[in-house]
């Protein structure tokens, strides 16, 4: 780890002025993910401004339904706020299944939404990667990638997002609300991870500088009738191979709306909009699940060693519909 | 840079002699710093001594270290042209009866391929030493599982008398085999003491430890079984091969339980080694046996499926009267107890034999058992009791406890022994000066310490009698181990495993595990079926989750942290029960076997098994993952 300064932000102005002033500053809120990469160097801070304790936590009602949560609210209050477990279910479940008890008590929901790939590459310094060092390689592509994209992914880098609760929040068509230097702003969930194209370095649309202040739930987008599941290679404590958050409105025997999202697939939560506008409008059988959910795969690109993910994707949503119905 | 001391590389490092090794030879491994050759991805190039670890860890990645390429092969495979026939150390290859002759005449015939990955120790306790000289004497307080044999190692490698050097090694916090010989952070810490005139301690990082302490080698197994139809077993032929580093020897003695478990017309077994551009592999968790009996045991299910016969039954039908291999009595084999009881409490009596035919929802649900041996035996060790004047005795023997609760059953020996209450023990542990002891491996640590204090305090009874002055006796096993009759000396064990498999998904669950041991006897139950149930929990993680995977272009471990490399988690593991059957060893005064790594062995198999009973397929290939499970139309 190198050395780095420290100091705890008094307010969010405060915290704003400290990061602009120094380029090679970073936010710390839970630091869950970021002091593990500062312990091998992937993050080399020059200066980690704290703000953990700024008052942006907790969970509020929003004027039309829906729920603003905070974006220091810790992921297990979150997840166990009475209102996210009745309207979001399948947020609280995303939540629930990523990491473990003692983790989700210190990783924010802001900073969930900003941790890092978990691709070996990218957490070894001594290898390649065009994530961590633009225009070095991305040896994933050629050499070991079982667990990496099958979607949306590019030759420059072949990674996927880490968030089970960014899986869930795409679904829910959340959004992200941020305050910067240039004033504050919100950014769709759809539109906050950006294309890895050639810069899979860029990965959020947040301006420089920005600080996630909260992440609202549109009250249209509430649904009881939601889940989330998870696969993985062990029962928990594990980053998903693939998973699903989904939510179902069946009415008279057919399918009045629909949601659903895919962990695990790509370099972002994968909104499944094929398969939804495929479902939306006919019956809500097994049959028409396993085929919408096919035609979504159609677009998938698998490598030597992930096909599987393509198969599972597939069985998934169909299993999750159908739990739904 | 700020508080450096100094920096050993292969210029400055102290000489090391190339005699010092294991059981198996000299270990190339051990030549550390000796020259500018890189053998394997992840071998250190040098060591930084600085006054805290973060200085010397900023100092060590602001070392420039340039390398040149050179062409390198890690990739392995059974037909891997530098195969050649692995050393003999753990005997010759068995070659009973006419295998393919006996084959022809069977009524069906099993032969196939089964393969398990690269596996790693993992113990959360990081590999950690402190070196320094005291006058002309070396000491070290290192974690490791048999201090005697490190000390040893460690004089012969720094070319010093072996009175000169101590280690201790009082507490440690789990080994599994990767603190078994002389390990990197002690070699260093000494090069650190000697150079620097200092104490020095060297902790390796997580990172480290995975790529600098030996894994179990990947292994690929053929084997071939023939049956009568009557399920009497005429043909056993078991090929393993495994993967080596020319550095040093070792024996990846996948055939142990094949040469000791069944009855066969013929036997014939053949051990390959692969040489390859690795970090020399070492004993892991049943080193061995573990892979050998996920081959061996899958085939005897095998076997079983094509007979139509219950895969219990078959074991019960080929049970040998003495060594299959070598011919010799057993000292006492109580597999078919371990096999029935385990039976009547799993209530294996009710099991439909047929594949997927159980179904829980979106589930299919399927039990599967294995049956292993475990060779046992003490292995010479000293041990000193005093008879304090208080009335009290110190017993100092060359044990060591890595987190077994060794000292625990040590005190019950000695006191047992001595005929007086544990409350007057004080027992003493894992140091170097107390002689020659064995190690906490092969399962045979408490046996081997056992004897030594259970001699020594004959001996005593013998002396007592003035108990103005304390009065100190030694034992050592040597010559009375040394003069025992050939055996054929084993723990025995049966493993019954229930799981559940959701074909759209591949995921695998462990409902139920159920083991029942014949372990000689049981010194402390509580321990016993602690390290017993620990046992068939990693046997579990290596059946579902444990795989070390290399970079095919540099061949570095790519999964060398605890998020990559899975093991089991809380939530994996069931309900699981372990429990013995009566038993004791004819041959050793306290009736011990030896319990150590026997609930690891036999649980892969009962596991994968049970996974075929649930999806009626096979899996040959460990660990048993998602890909490997999942139906691309499940119904």
């Amino acid at each position: 780890m190198k050395e780095f300064a420290y100091r705890r932000a008094t307010g969010v102005r405060d915290a704003l002025a400290l990061v602009a002033a120094d380029p090679g500053a970073r936010y710390l809120a839970g630091g869950t993910n970021l002091v593990d990469l500062m312990k091998v160097e992937v993050e080399a801070p020059t200066r980690l401004v704290d703000v953990r304790h700024l008052p942006l936590g907790g969970v509020g009602e929003a004027p039309d339904g829906g729920l603003v949560i905070g974006a220091t609210t810790t992921n297990s209050d979150a997840a166990a706020d009475p209102r996210v477990r009745r309207r979001f279910p399948a947020l609280s479940q995303a939540i629930l299944a990523g990491a473990s008890g003692q983790l989700r008590n210190m990783a924010t929901v802001g900073g969930n939404l900003l941790q890092r790939t978990r691709c070996a590459y990218f957490a070894d310094p001594a290898a390649p990667c065009n994530k961590r060092v633009p225009g070095s390689g991305c040896p994933a592509v050629a050499r070991e990638h079982h667990n990496h994209a099958v979607l949306g992914w590019s030759e420059q880098c072949v990674a996927t997002h880490a968030s089970d609760m960014a899986v869930a929040l795409a679904a829910f068509d959340a959004v992200v609300r941020y305050e910067s230097p240039g004033g504050a702003g919100e950014i769709p969930l759809a539109e906050f991870y950006l294309p890895v194209g050639r810069t899979p370095h860029l990965e959020t649309a947040l301006p420089p500088g920005a600080l996630i202040t909260a992440v609202a739930l549109p009250g249209a987008a509430a649904s009881p009738r939601s889940r989330y599941r998870k696969v993985r290679e062990r029962a928990s404590y594990a980053f998903a191979t693939v998973s699903v958050a989904a939510s179902l409105d069946v009415h008279d025997g057919a399918v009045r709306d629909v949601r659903i999202a895919l962990g695990g697939v790509a370099s972002k939560p994968w909104r499944a909009r094929v398969a939804e506008s495929a479902l939306r409008g006919g019956p809500a059988t097994a049959e028409r699940f396993r085929a919408a959910a096919a035609e979504e795969l159609s677009a998938a690109r698998p490598l030597r060693d992930n096909g599987y993910k393509v198969t599972l994707a597939r069985n998934l949503i169909a299993a999750v519909l159908s739990e739904l119905v | 840079m700020p508080g450096v001391i100094g920096v050993v590389d292969h210029r400055n490092a102290p000489r090391l002699s190339p005699l010092a090794g294991t059981f198996f030879g000299p270990d190339g491994g051990l030549l550390m710093l000796q020259d500018g050759v890189v053998p394997y991805a992840g071998c250190p190039v040098a060591l930084v001594v600085a006054r805290t670890p973060e200085q010397a860890k900023a100092a060590a990645d602001a070392l420039p270290v340039t390398y040149d390429e050179q062409p390198h092969d890690t990739h392995f495979s059974a037909g891997h042209p530098a195969a050649r026939p692995a050393s003999t150390v753990f005997g010759e290859d068995a070659n009973v009866g006419d295998v393919e002759a006996e084959l022809a005449r069977s009524a069906v015939v099993v032969d196939e391929w089964y393969r398990t990955p690269e596996e790693h120790c993992g113990a959360m306790e990081l590999h950690s030493a402190t070196a320094w000289w005291d006058g002309e004497r070396l000491q070290a307080v290192d974690c490791n599982q048999g201090p005697f044999i490190v000390a040893t190692g460690l004089a012969t490698l720094f070319s010093l008398e072996p009175e000169r050097v101590r280690v201790r090694a009082e507490h440690v916090g789990g080994g599994f085999g990767s603190k078994g010989l002389c390990g990197p952070q002690l070699v260093l810490a000494v090069m650190g003491a000697t150079l620097f005139g200092r104490p020095v301690r060297v902790t390796m990082s997580r990172h480290q430890v995975f790529l600098m302490t030996p894994p179990r080698p990947a292994t690929e197994q053929r084997v071939r079984i023939g049956a009568g139809a009557d399920g009497s077993l005429r043909a056993i032929d078991h090929e393993a091969a495994f993967e080596v580093s020319p550095l040093a020897s070792y024996v990846e003695n996948c055939v142990e339980p094949t040469k000791t478990l069944y009855a066969a017309a013929a036997i014939r077994t053949r051990l390959t080694a692969v040489p390859l551009d690795i970090l020399p592999p070492f004993s892991v968790r049943g080193p061995g046996l573990t892979p050998g009996s996920f081959a061996l045991e899958s085939a005897m299910d095998e076997v079983a499926e094509r007979l139509g016969l219950d895969p219990l039954e078959l074991r019960l039908r080929n049970e040998p009267a003495a060594g299959p291999v070598s011919g010799l009595p057993f000292s006492r084999r109580d597999l078919v107890a371990c096999l029935r009881e385990g039976a009547r409490r799993f209530g294996w009596a009710d099991r439909d034999h047929r594949p997927r035919t159980r179904r829980e929802g979106r589930l299919l649900a399927g039990t599967g058992l294995a049956a292993t041996a475990f060779s046992t035996g003490a292995l010479p060790s000293s041990a000193s009791i005093t008879a304090e004047a208080d009335g009290s005795f110190t017993v100092a023997v060359g044990a060591s406890d890595i987190g077994t609760g060794a000292r625990t059953a040590l005190i019950a020996v000695a006191a047992d022994a001595l005929r007086v209450g544990t409350d007057r023990i004080r027992m003493r542990i894992a140091d170097s000066d107390f002689g020659p002891a064995w190690a906490a491996g092969g399962s045979r640590g408490t046996a081997s310490w056992s004897w030594a204090i259970t001699d020594a305090a004959a001996k005593l009874r013998e002396r007592l009698g003035d108990p103005e002055r304390p009065v100190t006796v030694t034992a050592d096993t040597t010559r009375v181990l040394g003069g025992l009759p050939p055996r054929e000396r084993h723990a025995y064990s049966a493993i019954f495993a229930q799981v559940t498999a959701d074909p759209a998904t591949g995921e695998v669950r462990v409902r139920r595990l159920l083991g029942m041991f014949a372990v000689g006897r049981v010194v402390n139950p509580l321990l016993a079926r602690s390290q017993a149930v620990g046992g068939m929990i990693m046997g579990l993680s290596m059946a579902l989750h444990e795989e070390g995977v290399r970079d095919r272009a540099s061949g570095r471990q790519v999964n060398a942290d605890f998020a990559g490399y899975h093991i089991a988690a809380h939530a994996d593991v069931p309900d699981v029960e372990a429990d013995f059957v009566p038993d004791y060893e004819p041959d050793d005064p306290s009736g011990i076997k030896g319990v150590g790594e026997i609930g690891t062995v036999g649980t892969a198999a009962a596991i994968a098994n049970a996974v075929w009973h649930a999806t009626g397929v096979r899996q040959r290939t460990l660990p048993i993952r998602v890909d490997r499970v999942l139906e691309d139309d499940p119904r």
